[in-house]
């Protein structure tokens, strides 16, 4: 699975973008986010209040209690602030 | 015709409002980078790919909706100054009623619905710009 980071969630990580084997019990965004937490002090800091994050599922945007089993790519990120 | 045009190119109105008439009524919107708070750098952040996606499928749901003729959503990305064109939204339809309203549609919805993000640089320290409440309301009123 293909990981996308935006904004200040890729400046806290350190990374644009990371390829992930998650667990069979990673069913959501939100268990992703989660178990992606602890495995540097950047994902910490970016994960560390999943209600400021946002995600998106193979593109589309989702909420965080969306399933992941079979997505190619989830992007997570904070609130847009286009326009 | 729908254009989406992502870019870090300056936005040209005087073209983009030409490839839109194509029809009785145009309206336009152009977002400009505020100069208030001291801001002397606005940077803009996108999801490639998606937010092409995310601005057809508003773009689809706005020509769908009130029957327009031509729509065209130039957004730029990357660094700017002060006074420079960020967005520009522009409608065509038969008439003002649908080409007024749709405009206002798309530049409501893309605020909440397209993948950009904009960091900003205020007396040398920068930081990202928080999402706005207002512009989740705004968004709202359409659905």
């Amino acid at each position: 699975m293909k990981l996308l980071y935006f904004a200040w969630v890729r400046e806290r990580i350190g990374l644009a973008e990371e390829d992930v084997m998650p667990p069979a019990d990673v069913a959501t965004v939100a268990d992703l986010v989660a178990w992606l937490a602890p495995r540097s002090p950047g994902h910490a800091a970016a994960f560390a209040d999943p209600a400021r994050l946002r995600a998106a599922v193979d593109q589309a945007f989702v909420p965080l209690d969306t399933p992941v089993a079979g997505a190619r790519e989830v992007a997570i990120f904070p609130p847009v602030t286009g326009g | 015709m729908i254009r989406v045009l992502v870019s870090r190119d300056a936005i040209d109105i005087a073209a983009e409002v030409e490839r839109l008439e194509q029809g009785g009524a145009v309206a336009t919107f152009a977002g400009l980078v505020r100069a208030d708070d001291g801001v002397a750098t606005l940077e803009l952040e996108h999801y490639p790919g998606a937010t092409e996606a995310a601005l057809t499928r508003l773009a689809e749901d706005a020509t769908a909706r009130w029957s327009l003729t031509a729509v065209a959503i130039v957004h730029r990305v990357g660094p700017m100054a002060p006074g420079e064109r960020i967005v520009f939204v522009g409608t065509c339809s038969a008439h003002r009623a649908a080409a007024l309203e749709s405009c206002a549609f798309l530049i409501d919805r893309l605020k909440t619905d397209a993948p950009f993000w904009k960091r900003e640089t205020v007396e040398g320290t920068t930081r990202w710009v928080e999402a706005r409440a207002a512009d989740e309301d705004a968004a709202a009123r359409w659905s």
